[in-house]
């Protein structure tokens, strides 16, 4: 057992966890964060997505212990004093989700996408989504939403 | 009251933002693997490696020893209170049904069938226990191929003695329905125009986002289980009635479930381990799959071989088709299992006018994971195949692939129209919806582009696909399920509840999995009552609250479950009358009831149906006699399948020297009927298409020549991106479906259905002057590329199969033994 401390959605967290632990389970069945989701073993699919230190990784590629000190923000502490990011509103507004199994980890990537690029293209979008699967979307309406999120950027 | 009220705009139609977002977009969410009891156990599943083989021994002794393993069991150990897997169609009298049992105790029938199972305190503990079951196994032949399964000398299961589970045959001539197919054959091989080809309808994997997921907990009165399921109805009765618990004692609850396709309708090994194995121990006990072993054991769908036969006279029209299928059912036949390609049976003659049809299907057991419904489930296959057949035939007339569909197609004035396969289509308009699309899609245009093209002999290729699909959906009349020996009937219950504070509770059977259910539902409810949207709350997915329902699939929802929904708000209508009429001291005659409001004719008196709700809540003054409630509950059977349509067309560019494709345009338009909500139809013509689009491009899973899936990760079975994607042009059109009142027709499949010929036709039509006829899916850069530069090669047909033994050539065109080693 190895002790960490970190911030997670701006609350500060201490535990002793196994080496081995992934933040991912960290996050889930230590801290009750059941909002990041597990979608596959391969780090294919992306629902894991959170943000550590302000950029997206995919939680099942990194340790709790690598986390340490640092801050993790899942898609449970994106929405700041009840008012919505503007991604999230962006997603309800362009239907960009069904099952929703896929969404965290797509919003969170998406924030990230725009942080680097506020105003990309749509093909910039899909490159930047590439690493996130939806099975229920055909993405056609997640990719209106991030270019919506972007300030309705290139049509 | 005088003033007349603006009306409130009508909810149905209206694109209403979906009410279940807040929780999904926050994080707050209940799917089943976020569910921890006090208590509670884990289960990992020890799976064979082997495709065939005899269990020789297995020795548990050093998992058992492992840290904090509660206890490791086999198919022994559980014996009889396992229960078995259901088969609930058995599609011909005699078929064969293997016995399928959760976890078998002498003989695996497949690669990533489970010999054990570990129950620890965490997953991360039984999974490290898990590794440490030594099985010994004799390895036994397996068969891996459906050509050669057909041939009986390899068995998958031996004790059978045949590979062939059943065979189910449709015949126009015999049925009543139309003509002789192998007359029309005849008469085309004289004087007419005879196409026959053979398909591969590869074999798919639904590959829904969340992983399944199962807990049960024992400790309450009623034995509660939470799985990522379609079908939490069908589930609680299949529990009853293969483990021994009352139905009365079981309360199954779908929480949030994260995508289905057909996936999640199942009744699985592992819901009927984990319910054993809590009835066992006492505690509350979780299993959640991998996303591999998803891959491996979850049911695969499609994988069939089609034989098709297409009789027409010289001038296009067609005059007989006929159908011979090989299916797949992997190693048990699964809930619906061969029902699947019978579901397809009623399809391939679309919207076409064949005089006379015959339809055969061959279904076989292999020793390959077991394959069930997946988007679309028979129809898709159906659809390819006689949209393929029609480019084909309009290729050898030279035609437009267009002008022969319109030659043959049924005209809007036909309808209602009994089809050849004995179906009354109620409606639709096959001329409007391909009028509009061709214009979107600037059909013209584009087919000049392409002939400019081939002129210059362009290395990039313009291709134009085009599909006029329909599909029955609507599952379905309950006699009609009677007549194939289904096992269950076809209905839909809904409850309306009208709450004492002027909220509105709706209960319904139907088991919504990312469909936007609890919106488009509140949208009918809306209207039907006059309520706001806002006030209406739609429950389901716990058997607790929703006692009765058949679930959702074959995009039955909304045209059942809405229409048992509409029904139910006309009972509460019904029974607030009197009550109405007493309370404004009327005649019960004079009342009437718009907006949420009755009225008494002629006069300004009124109430809202929502102060009639108080006015029962209280029950201080009520009619002599009358209940205090004014809730209702329907329960519908539908009377016919719908019919929704479209015409969907696609440009694909074809790099004629590396094979890549790429989509230039993708434009359809469905007529799905009444639209109740736009926005969700969008988005679910959307995901559709590109599921289909996969099937013809990109995804296929493939298994080695030992029987182990090749594709068993994301890695391997390629999920399309967004990078590989485009974004769609969609439209509606609508005739309004006569058999129900909503005026609806399903639209969770069509998209689906409709795209995967639509594509593989603009891929053949790219390489046409090439003298490529078919490129087997998915339509790979290397198929393409072989297709043109390696005509030898048999990836792509440039010979046209003869069937008839007559010609001496049977199966000479066999594209089973493609170079990419795709196992079959
Ligand atoms: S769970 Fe799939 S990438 Fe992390
Ligand atoms: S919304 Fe279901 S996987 Fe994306």
């Amino acid at each position: 057992m190895t002790r960490i401390e970190m911030t997670v959605d701006g609350a500060r967290v201490s535990d002793d966890v196994e080496p081995r632990m992934l933040l991912v389970h960290y996050l889930r069945e230590k801290l009750g964060k059941t909002g990041t989701l597990v979608g596959c073993d391969t780090s294919n699919c992306g629902a894991c997505t959170v943000h550590l230190d302000g950029h997206s990784v995919k939680s099942c590629n990194v340790l709790a212990v690598q986390a340490a000190g640092h801050e993790v923000t899942t898609i449970e502490g994106l929405a700041q004093g009840g008012d919505l990011h503007p991604v999230q509103e962006a997603f309800h507004d362009c239907h960009a989700l069904q099952c929703g199994y896929c969404t965290p980890g797509m919003i969170m990537q998406s924030v990230d996408l725009l942080n680097d690029n506020p105003h990309p293209t749509e093909e910039e979008v899909r490159l930047g989504l590439e690493g996130n699967l939806c099975r229920c979307t055909g993405y056609h309406n997640i990719v209106k939403a991030v270019l919506q999120a972007a300030g309705g950027a290139s049509s | 009251m005088t003033v007349t009220e603006k009306a409130p705009d009508q909810e149905i139609g209206q694109a209403r933002r979906r009410k279940e977002d807040q929780r999904l977009i926050t994080g707050r969410t209940r799917y089943t693997d976020n569910i921890v009891l006090p208590g509670m156990l884990h289960l990992a599943m020890v799976r064979s490696p082997y495709a065939h083989a005899r269990i020789t021994s297995i020795d548990t002794d050093a998992a058992k020893a492992s840290p904090n393993v509660i206890d490791v069991l086999t198919g022994a150990d559980l014996g009889e209170g396992q229960g078995v897997c259901i088969n609930a169609w058995p599609i011909t009298p005699d078929q064969k049904t293997p016995v399928h049992l959760p976890i078998p105790s002498d003989r695996v029938a497949f690669a990533g069938e489970i010999v054990a199972v570990v129950v620890a305190r965490s997953a991360a503990e039984a999974r490290d226990a898990a590794e440490l079951v030594d099985v010994d196994y004799e390895e036994l032949p397996a068969i891996l191929d459906l050509k050669e399964a057909v041939k009986d000398e390899v068995l998958a299961h031996p004790d059978l003695g045949t590979n062939k589970s059943a065979l189910w045959v449709f015949d126009s001539a015999a049925a009543g329905t139309g003509g002789d197919v192998e007359e029309a054959i005849s008469k085309a091989r004289q004087d007419g125009v005879l196409i026959e080809r053979e398909f591969r309808q590869q074999r798919l994997i639904p590959a829904f986002m969340e992983p399944r997921s199962v807990v049960v907990d024992p400790t309450g009165e009623q034995l509660t289980m939470w799985s990522a399921t379609q079908i939490p109805h069908i589930l609680r009765f299949a529990l009853a009635a293969t483990t021994g618990v009352p139905e009365s004692k079981i309360r199954v609850i779908a929480p949030d479930v994260g995508g289905g396709f057909g996936g999640k309708l199942q009744a699985t090994p592992e819901e009927w381990i984990t319910w054993a194995i809590a009835r066992r121990v006492g505690k509350p006990v979780k299993y959640t799959e991998t996303r591999s072993e998803s891959l491996m054991a979850a049911h695969h769908g499609r994988d069939q071989w089609q034989k098709l036969t297409v009789a027409a006279r010289k001038d296009g029209t067609v005059t007989g088709l006929k159908v011979e299928l090989l299916a797949n059912l992997g190693a048990y036949v699964a809930i619906v299992g061969g029902g699947v390609p019978v579901l397809g049976a009623f399809m391939y003659n679309a919207i076409y006018k064949f005089p006379a049809y015959h339809f055969s299907c061959q279904t076989l057991l292999t020793n390959e994971a077991w394959t069930d419904a997946y988007r679309g489930a028979g129809r898709p296959e159906a659809t390819f195949a006689i949209e393929r057949m029609m480019d084909e035939l309009a290729d050898e007339l030279g035609v437009d692939p267009l002008e022969v569909r319109e030659k043959n197609w049924i005209r809007h004035e036909e309808f209602p129209f009994t089809t050849v396969a004995g179906l009354e289509y109620d409606s639709g308009n096959y001329e409007a919806a391909t009028a509009k699309a061709k214009e979107h899609f600037g059909y013209d245009d584009l087919r000049a582009e392409q002939r400019r093209r081939r002129e210059a002999k362009d290395r990039v290729q313009l291709g134009i696909g085009v599909s006029t699909f329909t599909e029955m959906c609507g599952l379905a009349p309950s006699r009609v399920l009677g007549s194939l020996d289904y096992g269950a009937g076809g209905w839909e219950h809904a409850e309306i509840r009208m709450l004492a504070t002027g909220k509105v509770e709706v209960v319904t059977g139907i088991s919504p999995h990312g469909q936007g259910h609890e919106t488009s539902f509140s949208q009918i409810v809306a209207d039907r009552l006059g309520v706001p949207f806002e006030d209406v709350e739609i429950l389901h997915g716990d058997t607790a609250v929703s006692h009765k329902g058949l679930d959702t699939y074959g995009s039955r929802s909304l045209v059942v479950g809405g229409e048992a929904l509409a029904r139910a708000t006309d009972k509460v209508i019904e029974r607030a009358k009197p009550i109405a009429a007493h309370l404004l001291e009327a005649s019960i005659d004079d009342m009437e009831f718009t907006g949420g409001r009755f009225s008494v004719r002629g006069t300004d008196k009124g109430m809202a149906l929502t102060e009639i709700a108080t006015a029962v809540f209280t029950g201080h003054n009520l009619p002599d006699g009358a209940e205090p409630s004014i809730d209702a509950e329907a329960t519908y059977d539908p009377v016919n399948f719908n019919f929704p349509h479209g015409t969907h067309l696609c440009a694909v560019e074809v790099d004629t020297e590396t094979g890549e494709i790429t989509m230039r345009k993708y434009t359809c338009v469905d007529d799905i009927g009444t639209v109740i909500n736009p926005l969700l139809v969008e988005g679910q013509v959307h995901g559709g298409l590109v599921q289909g689009i996969a099937q013809a491009l990109w995804e296929e899973a493939v298994y080695n020549d030992q029987g182990t899936l090749v594709t068993g990760s994301f890695v391997d079975y390629t999920l399309p991106t967004a990078a590989d994607t485009i974004s769609f042009d969609t439209d509606t059109d609508s005739t309004a479906c006569t058999t129900n009142s909503l005026g609806a027709k399903g639209v969770g499949e069509a998209g689906t259905i409709a795209s995967t010929p639509c594509v593989v036709n603009a891929v053949v039509d790219a390489l046409r002057p090439f003298g490529v006829h078919d490129v087997r899916m998915p339509c790979t850069p290397e198929r393409v590329w072989k297709a043109i530069h390696d005509r030898d090669q048999d990836v792509a047909s440039g010979a046209v199969p003869h069937f008839g033994a007559d010609t001496g050539m049977e199966g000479v065109a066999d594209r089973s033994t493609g170079a990419e080693g795709a196992g079959q």
